[in-house]
């Protein structure tokens, strides 16, 4: 994008800005809109991403790693790869599912699994936790049934798996789907043809040929699953160092007025977002490139016709 | 026999994509499966590899009905019109593919590639990737996966549909090359007819999911069952006549038609090559113009425009062209010297007839 305003810029200057053809603005238009981006991102995005770990690096070394080595925040720390640890696994085999069902074959009521799969986005992440505490609370629907045989769901560490689950559940499947359908099926048949059953024909050809669409589905899963606040906030119970995740944990610093240690934690889950878009950036690199070498034939070397005489 | 159906049919839902077709492949033999988009080739030859089940009917391959058996365990080798590599494999591991399901042995796998990359004119191809290859030798590709584990038959799709043309003939002759050095039964589908004839044994003509006809290039030509395979295999022209008194006319060219009532329609199609024309306006009795001629190599295409503006197709050879001494926009005569009379789509054709000179010259009409 920057290349193509940089050089349609200097074109124009080159004709003296008289020639312009009708669809190109004018360099200040052109230049107002560019520095508008520019300066909404430095002031919303960058400068709050660097206020983090200024903040949290405001006592310095030693005060950042004595705010992190907190026994609760530690738990938090400990609690919150568990609960990815979990969810991720889980909705990589339910995305996988999902997108193969979806991308390979047609049925009735596809439509309305498209639609199912997308409801986690569309639905506010309060009400999803809310859902569970109906559904698993003491006053929900198996509440009494689950209680009876001392088995706990909200306010504990399963009822933030299921909040998490729920809300990460498009992640691997949305990226998939697109990828699964570009590709076909042909190559599957092909590995049939040659003998391959069901299983190695997934395992060889299937997976292979999705694998940087699922990457960057389970990057974008974990990141969810590691920042997912709403719904987490209302099964959690937020019981310090037992079921507090690292974004409950931040909000409650927060509140305690221990901004240094609040930040501290933040910045964990600021480095996860930066490193999660480091990769999201060259995965969909990886991906444009697979696709346009798929895409083009290389020309006919010279001579053709090969000796097929042995 | 290698491949034989019985009463096979296919449907997807309500529609009929195969409906009761019969027939067998020899061994060694190269078969074309050839028709119009949706006239079920595909469905016939997917049905084969076992991809597809039939609906109804036996399949049956070196005599063994193989409707029960997957397509896992029928030893066939299918080559895909898009190809189908496996793009996060090389040619190597590509071909490898089904002979590592199949376990044999390294060194045995590692010899039969060689032997094919060989076979197949891709030596030193085997450690590239499926998108560093050109489309040539990606599907050379494709045929090497598909045979190195011996198919009992190959099964191709549309096999020189994704090539430009000017590699698709030099590829037509390798894979006739490739056939009478390996002798492996071969089926190939085809919308294109000149390509069928050029290439196979046998040709295997479907439209709308029936069989139509099914015969040697030359028979096909020739002796076409019906008037949907008169017409999709060569050029046809077609006339619609109007009887009167015995005689059909259409302009100047009439037709014996005794035995149907005056007013009535009468269709006859006739090959380019049974027009015979004239320079000399006074030869023959019906007269049109010259309006293009399209140089096709040895072979002539002429279009002729009839006084009604009606155009009709003439072929000739170079010599011939040359012995007349012709120019476009030039009024010529001629005779249509063999012809069939059509009685629709999928109806039996008249045998040919060959109307005598005498009928349709000037000096036989008596005019």
């Amino acid at each position: 994008m920057a290349g193509n305003v940089k050089s349609s810029a200097r074109t124009s200057r080159d004709a003296n800005a008289k020639s312009q053809r009708g669809t190109e603005e004018s360099p200040f238009i052109k230049w107002l809109l560019v520095s508008i981006a520019m300066i909404f991102t430095i002031v919303f995005l960058l400068l709050p991403l660097v206020n983090v770990f200024a903040q949290a690096f405001s006592k310095g070394w030693s005060g950042y790693l004595t705010a992190l080595s907190d026994p609760d925040t530690m738990s938090a720390i400990k609690l919150t790869l568990l609960v990815a640890a979990i969810s991720v696994p889980l909705n990589v085999v339910f995305g996988l599912a999902a997108a193969w069902c979806i991308a390979k074959f047609n049925f009735r009521g596809k439509p309305l699994l498209i639609t199912l799969i997308d409801l986690p986005f569309s639905v506010s992440p309060v009400v999803a936790g809310l859902m569970f505490v109906v559904m698993f609370g003491l006053q929900g629907y198996f509440g009494p049934w689950l209680d009876s045989r001392d088995i706990k769901i909200i306010f504990a560490v399963p009822g933030i798996v299921l909040a998490t689950v729920f809300i990460t559940f498009p992640f691997v499947a949305r990226e998939l789907i697109p990828v699964m359908q570009a590709t076909g099926s042909d190559q599957e048949e092909a590995a049939l043809s040659l003998g391959a059953s069901g299983w190695k024909t997934f395992w060889y050809v299937t997976l292979p040929s999705v694998k940087w669409g699922l990457l960057y589905g389970v990057i974008l899963c974990n990141a969810r699953a590691m920042g997912e606040f709403g719904a987490v906030s209302i099964v959690s119970g937020h019981i310090t160092g037992q079921t507090d995740t690292m974004p409950l944990r931040v909000e409650k610093l927060y509140q305690e007025y221990n901004a240094t240690a609040a930040f501290a934690v933040a910045s964990l889950l600021a480095l996860l977002a930066l490193f999660t878009l480091g990769i999201k950036t060259f995965l969909e690199w990886k991906q444009e490139r697979d696709f346009e070498r798929a895409q083009h034939a290389l020309p006919e070397p010279d001579p053709i016709a090969p000796s097929s005489n042995p | 026999m290698s491949i034989e159906l019985r009463n096979v049919s296919k449907k997807f839902g309500g529609v009929t994509a195969v409906n009761n077709v019969n027939f067998s492949v020899k061994e060694g033999e190269l078969v074309a499966l050839l028709g119009p988009s949706g006239g079920g080739k595909t469905t016939v030859l997917r049905m084969i590899s076992g991809l597809e089940m039939p609906s109804e009917g036996d399949i049956f391959i070196r005599g063994e009905r193989v409707n029960d058996i997957s397509v896992q365990k029928r030893n066939i080798g299918f080559v895909f019109q898009s190809y189908a590599l496996f793009k996060n494999m090389t040619v190597f591991k590509n071909i490898a593919f089904g002979l590592k399901i199949k376990k044999w042995a390294k060194n045995d796998i590692h010899d039969r590639v060689h032997e094919l990359l060989h076979l197949l004119g891709l030596e030193g191809l085997d450690k590239r990737y499926p998108h560093q290859l050109s489309g040539g030798q990606r599907q050379r590709v494709a045929i090497a996966r598909a045979l190195a584990s011996k198919p009992s038959v190959l099964l191709l799709d549309e096999p020189f549909g994704a090539v430009d043309a000017k590699i698709r003939q030099e590829l037509r002759d390798w894979l006739v090359t490739l056939h009478n050095d390996l002798n492996v039964t071969t089926l190939f589908v085809t919308h294109d007819q000149e390509e069928a004839m050029e290439v196979s044994n046998r040709i295997v003509i479907f439209s709308r999911g029936n069989l139509e006809q099914i015969g040697s290039p030359r028979e096909v030509y020739e002796e076409p069952n019906n008037e949907f395979v008169a017409r999709f295999v060569g050029v046809l022209n077609v006339l619609e006549l109007t009887v009167q008194g015995g005689l059909a006319r259409f302009g100047e060219l009439e037709f014996p038609a005794l035995d149907r009532p005056d007013g009535s329609k009468m269709r006859i199609g006739f090959r380019p090559f049974a027009v015979q024309i004239s320079s000399d306006t006074s030869a023959y009795r019906c007269r049109a113009v010259l309006r293009h001629t399209f140089f096709l190599g040895v072979m002539l295409r002429l279009e002729l425009e009839l006084p009604s503006g009606l155009v009709i197709r003439s072929r000739m050879t170079k010599e011939e062209y040359s012995a007349l001494v012709l120019k476009d926009g030039q009024e010529v005569s001629f005779i249509i010297k063999r012809y069939r009379i059509l009685r629709g789509e999928g109806e039996p054709l008249s045998p040919e007839i060959h109307s005598g000179d005498t009928a349709f010259s000037t000096h036989g009409a008596g005019i």
